[in-house]
């Protein structure tokens, strides 16, 4: 077959095609500086921190100096001046001198190069082994990893130093080689570490890109797999190389170094242990510099180790980082509408008030967010991803992520405010956390330990929270996955996570949720991995404990549909506020804020006999990022219907249709919710 | 199961298939001459597709109904135990490297997840180019190409020089959509494109793919598990369970009319954001009497939605129900009418 290239002629077309019609083109964030950096060179970058950078420093210095000692050392390696043995640092003899009157400063750096290079001819024979087994090995799979796994095992379980010492036996003392045999010994220590990297880094996704690219398997280990496993490969080495350093040293201090008067870090301190009571000074130079040399190589390790970290962890919160500071965000919203306490009167179980979560950097990520949920009430939180419903709803139990806190706002459960008099959030709730508060996240597996199976992880919390016996607490543990509908509770009461399908798993974190009999379950994304069909079952388990045990429930989601189904009260959030706040029925069926009705003119499921449209009408570019939050409307910048008044600042009004005067149960936050007729047919959108 | 029913509606016209799938069969686990009789269940068993130029046909399921691993097939990611899969006539299914290089191009991918799909230490330019340079392109044309598609797909063209970490999902599918695109493919796998993004973003790339597929002619093998999605985009449905077709035929057929009892759970189960509608669904669905997904039982004998199914009769647990033609859908159940 020819080249595809000849195929088609029009493909190194200059010509620029103009952009799809539905293309809007989207706003992207300027490049930060650093970001273009880092990726690039992580080792590099790593290197930027003091210690690291000191630690490598070091050995670029002691390597340097040893390479270029006889250009200027005064005195030769086995010079001696048998008038001046034992000296301490004198201006003849900077560190001393030894037991023969040779000076220690030269010895010392003399033997710096063949300490170091000897080493890193460890570390390279390690690596040039390990490196392209652990890539085959991850890339075939476990034909040939089994294999290859079975040599390193055999490998691990040699006794290095026995072999070592044979090999001396056989070849003598020659350093390099030695040095080369224990990178093939620790070579599958080495090797262990990297599989397991490289078979991570080929689930990626962008590897099988790669692959349906049509790259050449080895291109698609070094392009695509090798730069994943960088740090670690880094990692291991700075690791190694301290290590050998230090073997090569223990070798030569128990007299398979260099033969005197070659000078060897490992054979001077075994000289110097010989006068440490009459000369103690000989051991300090040698042993500062080959702990310094060690340490420096564990330096760069940890700052290489740190950087990764550091990477990973910016990837994975991406979306959510920001680093410009605080805006002056008191804007006050306090003038908000109170909504109708719901049916069921009384004090609700749980009210929220003015809510406010930041960063300790900087920008909020909720900014005054209030709710009350009723008791057997459901309220549903819902927006798209960085509005700061999670936040919220972490909140509730105190569980934010690490450098998120909860600032300000009230959350009264039964009617006394939890945080009054400046008690912190998380020991306030600690007493309410699964008692009274529960909670289910979106990744069931998350809230289940791996390591002990559902009986014990059900018991364990039944026992503490309700105090009955080991028996009892079985037995209840049966009741309770019968109640969330698990029909073989004994074979899944002996089941351990893994070997539960999603929609179990989920099944036995609500059971698990219900141990403490707790009056709210917070459900953040309950549903959202699953399948349509487990959905609704899940869904319809939730509603069936609302309506058999008075259950409350606080459910987070980006689905109107989920909403729909199981809401009482419904709660739109955009941007780090609620801009659309009422009944379910309300709020869905006549949405008042040009955000909620656009949420539903983009859900492609349309009414029953309707056809659907050619375009699904879309809200064009992004949610803003927290940093760049206004006191005017946040949505304004995507909004159709955005107008001069909209970056006035706005607080929650009773909704369109709400009678004058009656404590409203439908409230919005826009300027324009009067003149907007939102519930007609969507119009045609004029950009 | 009968490997010679093509699948219906105007895809099944005389043009050479972009993609056609006979028969496909999809083990995991032990390879295959090596105790062959204990190998676990097929994740595909039996599949029948065919894609013409320009159409495209949507695959869902739930998971575990192998539709990931159809996609997985026809890309050469995932070894092919029996049956054949044919790119414009060509048979691909045991294809070695240097011919699958040879349609590389033509036969693309967008996954799922935008996150894990672009490679954080590679510019999205290096990304784009990769593919051309393989075809023999050289670096001026091929960044130049990757400026034009960008544009094509709605970001500014000077994206190119920035690595997927200044994005936000909706933008890194884009780009993702943006490498399938750049060697003016004839086919694309479009492997649940969507289901990792918020609805409002969601909107905006099936938009998008819709205007490309119209503007450029594009084929797309759409896995979904949303069946309004895929009636959004699809011309044709596949309903797949357990790694077997159990519905086929035009999307609006489908979804609309749904004939398979598991089609009709399908469709029941997905909610509508309107409060009243779908407590009438909820009810509906609860009528349908569809045991649940955690309660399956496979016979391999018979058919494998028979555990679930409110019709299922003894007939169901000892044979297997071939395709047959209702409306202008093919359904593989005893019952349906």
């Amino acid at each position: 077959m020819t080249s595809p290239t000849d195929q088609r002629p029009d493909l190194p077309a200059a010509t620029p095609v103009p952009p799809a019609p539905g293309a809007q083109a989207m706003p992207v964030p300027p490049p930060p500086e650093q970001v273009r950096r880092v990726p690039r060179g992580p080792r590099l970058a790593a290197l930027r921190r003091p210690g690291p950078a000191i630690g490598l420093t070091w050995l670029l210095l002691v390597l340097a100096a040893s390479l270029t000692s006889p250009l200027w050392l005064p005195y030769g390696t086995a010079e001696q001046d048998l008038a001046r043995r034992f000296e301490g640092p004198s201006a003849d003899h900077w560190l001393g001198t030894d037991d023969l009157g040779r000076d220690l400063l030269t010895r010392i750096v003399a033997a710096a190069g063949v300490a170091l290079t000897a080493s890193l001819v460890t570390v390279l024979v390690a690596l040039v082994i390990a490196v392209p087994l652990a890539l085959a090995a991850a890339e075939r799979g476990p034909r040939v990893e089994r294999w290859t796994s079975r040599v390193s095992e055999v490998l691990l379980a040699l006794p290095a130093t026995i072999i070592m010492l044979a090999v001396i036996g056989v070849i003598g003392v020659r350093t390099y080689w030695i040095m080369a045999v224990l990178g093939v010994l620790i070579s599958a220590a080495v090797y262990r570490v990297l599989l397991g990297v490289a078979q991570s880094v080929r689930q990626r996704l962008y590897v099988d890109a790669a692959r349906v690219d049509g790259l050449r398997s080895w291109m698609v280990n070094a392009r695509h797999v090798l730069p994943g496993m960088a740090s670690v490969v880094a990692v291991q080495a700075a690791q190694l190389f301290g290590v050998a350093i230090l073997i090569q040293s223990g070798l030569a201090f128990i007299g398979f170094g260099p033969a005197d008067p070659e000078p060897s870090w490992g054979g001077m301190i075994a000289v110097a242990s010989r006068y440490v009571y009459t000369a103690p000074w000989m051991m300090v130079p040698t042993g500062v510099v080959l702990a310094l040399t060690v340490i420096a190589a564990n330096a760069v390790a940890d700052g290489i180790a740190a950087h990764a970290a550091s990477v990973s962890g910016h990837a994975s919160s991406g979306r959510r980082s920001g680093r410009v500071t605080l805006l002056g965000a008191t804007h006050g919203r306090a003038d908000d509408v109170r909504l109708a306490v719901p049916a069921g009167a009384g004090t609700p179980l749980l009210e929220v008030e003015g809510l406010r979560v930041a960063t300790t950097e900087g920008p909020e990520l909720v900014t005054g967010v209030s709710f009350s949920v009723g008791a057997g009430r459901v309220v549903g939180l819902v927006g798209e991803s960085g509005c700061g419903k999670s936040m919220t709803a972490r909140s509730l139990l105190g569980l934010l992520p690490t450098g998120v806190r909860l600032t300000q706002g009230a959350l009264r459960w039964e009617g006394t405010d939890l945080l009054a008099g400046g008690a912190s959030a998380d020991k306030a709730l600690r007493r309410l956390r699964g008692r009274e508060i529960a909670m289910i996240s979106q990744e069931p597996m998350v809230a289940l330990d791996p390591m002990f199976s559902v009986r014990s992880q059900l018991v364990a919390p039944l026992r503490r929270f309700r105090g009955v016996s080991r028996r009892e607490a079985v037995g209840l543990a049966t009741d309770l996955l019968a109640q969330v509908g698990i029909v073989d509770a004994a074979r899944v009461l002996d089941s351990y996570p893994h070997q539960l399908s999603g929609g179990m798993a989920q099944r036995v974190a609500i059971a698990l949720a219900l141990t403490g009999e707790p009056r709210l379950l917070v459900a953040d994304e309950p549903t959202t991995a699953l399948d349509v069909t487990v959905q609704a079952e899940i869904l319809s388990l939730l509603r069936s404990l609302v309506t058999d045990t008075g259950l409350s429930v606080v459910i987070v989601s980006h689905d109107l549909g989920v909403i729909a189904d199981l809401c009482d009260d419904v709660n739109v959030m955009y941007a780090g506020e609620v801009v659309e706040s009422g009944s379910c029925e309300a709020v869905l069926a006549s949405p008042a804020h040009p955000y909620t009705a656009a949420l539903l003119e983009a859900n492609p499921h349309v009414p029953e006999g309707e056809a659907l449209p050619h375009r699904l009408p879309s809200i064009g570019g992004t949610v803003p990022a927290p940093a760049a939050w206004t006191s005017g409307c946040r949505f304004a910048g995507r909004c159709r219907f955005a107008t001069r008044a909209c970056a006035e600042p706005l607080v929650l009004t009773a909704a369109p249709g709400v009678p004058v005067g009656a404590v409203p149960d439908h409230a919005v936050r826009c300027v324009r919710a009067d003149d907007l007729s939102l519930t007609a047919a969507p119009e045609e959108d004029p950009r | 199961m009968s490997a010679t029913l093509p699948t219906p509606g105007p895809s099944a016209s005389a043009v050479v298939p972009a993609l056609e799938v006979r028969d496909l069969v999809v083990r995991y686990g032990r390879a295959p001459g090596r105790l062959r009789r204990r190998a676990s269940a097929p994740a595909v068993d039996g599949v029948d597709l065919v894609l013409a130029p320009g159409r495209t046909v949507g695959l869902v399921g739930e998971s575990g109904s192998g539709k990931s691993t159809i996609a997985k097939a026809v890309l050469g990611l995932q070894a092919v135990s029996d049956g054949t899969v044919t790119f414009r006539g060509q048979d691909l299914t045991s294809a070695s490297a240097r011919e699958r290089r040879a349609v590389a191009a033509d036969l693309r991918v967008v996954f799922q997840d935008p996150y894990s799909s672009l490679n954080p230490t590679r510019t999205i330019g290096d990304t784009l180019a990769e593919p051309l340079r393989l075809q023999g392109l050289g670096a001026a044309q091929a960044r130049e190409r990757a400026v034009e598609v960008l544009e094509q797909v709605g970001l500014p063209g000077e994206v190119v020089d920035r690595y997927p970490g200044q994005f936000s999902g909706g933008q890194r599918q884009r780009v993702a959509i943006a490498r399938a695109l750049v060697c003016r493919p004839e086919v694309v796998v479009l492997d649940e494109p969507v289901s990792a993004l918020d609805l409002s973003t969601q909107a905006q790339v099936l938009n998008l793919l819709a205007d490309l597929r119209d503007e450029h002619g594009y084929s797309f093998l759409f896995v979904a598990h949303d069946l309004g999605v895929v009636r959004f985009l699809s011309d044709d449905v596949v309903v797949l369970y357990r790694g077997r077709v159990m519905e086929s035929g035009p999307a609006e057929e489908v979804t609309q009319r749904p004939r398979h009892p598991y089609t009709q759970a399908l469709v029941a189960a997905s909610p509508v954001p309107r409060p009243g509608e779908q407590a009438e669904r909820r009810l509906a669905r609860e009528r349908l009497g569809v045991g649940s997904a955690s309660t399956a039982s496979a016979d391999p004998a018979g058919c494998p939605f028979a555990s679930r199914c409110p019709l299922a009769t003894d007939t169901c647990s000892t044979e297997r129900p071939a395709l047959r033609l209702l409306g202008e859908a093919q359904v593989s159940c005893h019952h349906a009418s």
